[in-house]
């Protein structure tokens, strides 16, 4: 009984890793006190980057021409990294606010 | 001080200047609190003013972004002042700024179109550079609660974060 259970959650946790890419991670960002933080991340490709608002006002975490996520006040949002790379983006509502990914393949 | 702050925010008008001469050598916490909540709601004015008048998306979206900013700094300081119980003082400075507002409201509500767009751009760059300046070497270093100070330094970074976005505004209206 408890070697078939065993096996039955072996073969879970085979099928997980097989679907899921075993490096995919949530990388979290909170934005607090008008400044992202942490201000540099580093991603691989397929990880997901969460923006946490904390403050009051609403923000943006942009990159010009590229994309853009809306941080509502006291929300969460994300954006899944597909390119490797460099990635500087700020926020639209007050642009002294930068953040960076550092994206490895 | 007084000379440092009647040479940042002298350069609105005479008005302003003649204020700052009757102000007080410092401000205390009481008056740095009227200061910052007056700078607000005469920018919410200038926004609502916006909104009202500008038929382009891009100013009426950044007036739009300029009320809920300073709408929410605002409510945050009228709840800071009243859990230290501290009542605003009103000031010969935040007279001054209002004057001065009344003053840029009335030569706003002659134009229109992008006379109008334009005219408004540039004085919320220049005010927010004023009131950048005013908190950095002023009201920042004189306020001595330390949950003002704190909310004054937030209020900064807000207040340098518009200067940028009106100076992108203004570069993409060009």
């Amino acid at each position: 009984m408890m070697a078939k259970h065993i096996s039955l959650i072996a073969g879970v946790f085979a099928l997980a890793s097989s679907v899921l890419p075993a490096h995919a991670r949530t990388i979290q960002v909170t934005v607090t006190g008008m400044a992202f933080s942490p201000a540099s991340v580093t991603a691989s490709v397929g990880d997901t980057i969460e923006w946490v608002n904390k403050d009051p006002f609403a923000h943006t975490a942009t990159v010009k021409g590229a994309w853009e996520v809306m941080l509502p006040v006291g929300k969460s949002a994300s954006k899944v990294i597909k390119k490797s790379g460099m990635v500087d983006y700020y926020c639209r509502f007050h642009p002294n606010m930068k953040g960076r990914i550092t994206v490895t393949p | 001080m007084i000379k440092t702050l009647r040479m940042i925010l002298g350069g609105t008008c005479l008005l302003v200047m003649a204020g700052l001469a009757q102000a007080a050598d410092k401000p205390n916490d009481a008056q740095i609190a009227h200061i910052a909540y007056t700078a607000g709601v005469i920018d919410i004015d200038a926004a609502k003013q916006a909104i009202k008048t500008s038929k382009t998306k891009l100013v009426v979206d950044f007036a739009k972004d300029m009320l809920r900013d300073h709408e929410a700094v605002n409510k945050q300081a009228l709840d800071l002042v009243k859990k230290l119980k501290v009542t605003p003082e009103d000031n010969p400075t935040s007279q001054a700024l209002t004057k001065a507002a009344e003053a840029e409201r009335e030569k706003l509500a002659k134009l229109q179109g992008a006379a109008f767009d334009k005219a408004y751009i540039i004085n919320e760059v220049a005010f927010h550079k004023q009131v950048d300046d005013a908190l950095k070497t002023v009201l920042i270093p004189s306020a001595t609660n330390p949950e003002l100070k704190s909310l004054l330094e937030t209020g900064l970074k807000i207040f340098e974060g518009h200067e940028q976005h009106a100076e992108m505004v203004a570069a993409e209206m060009k």
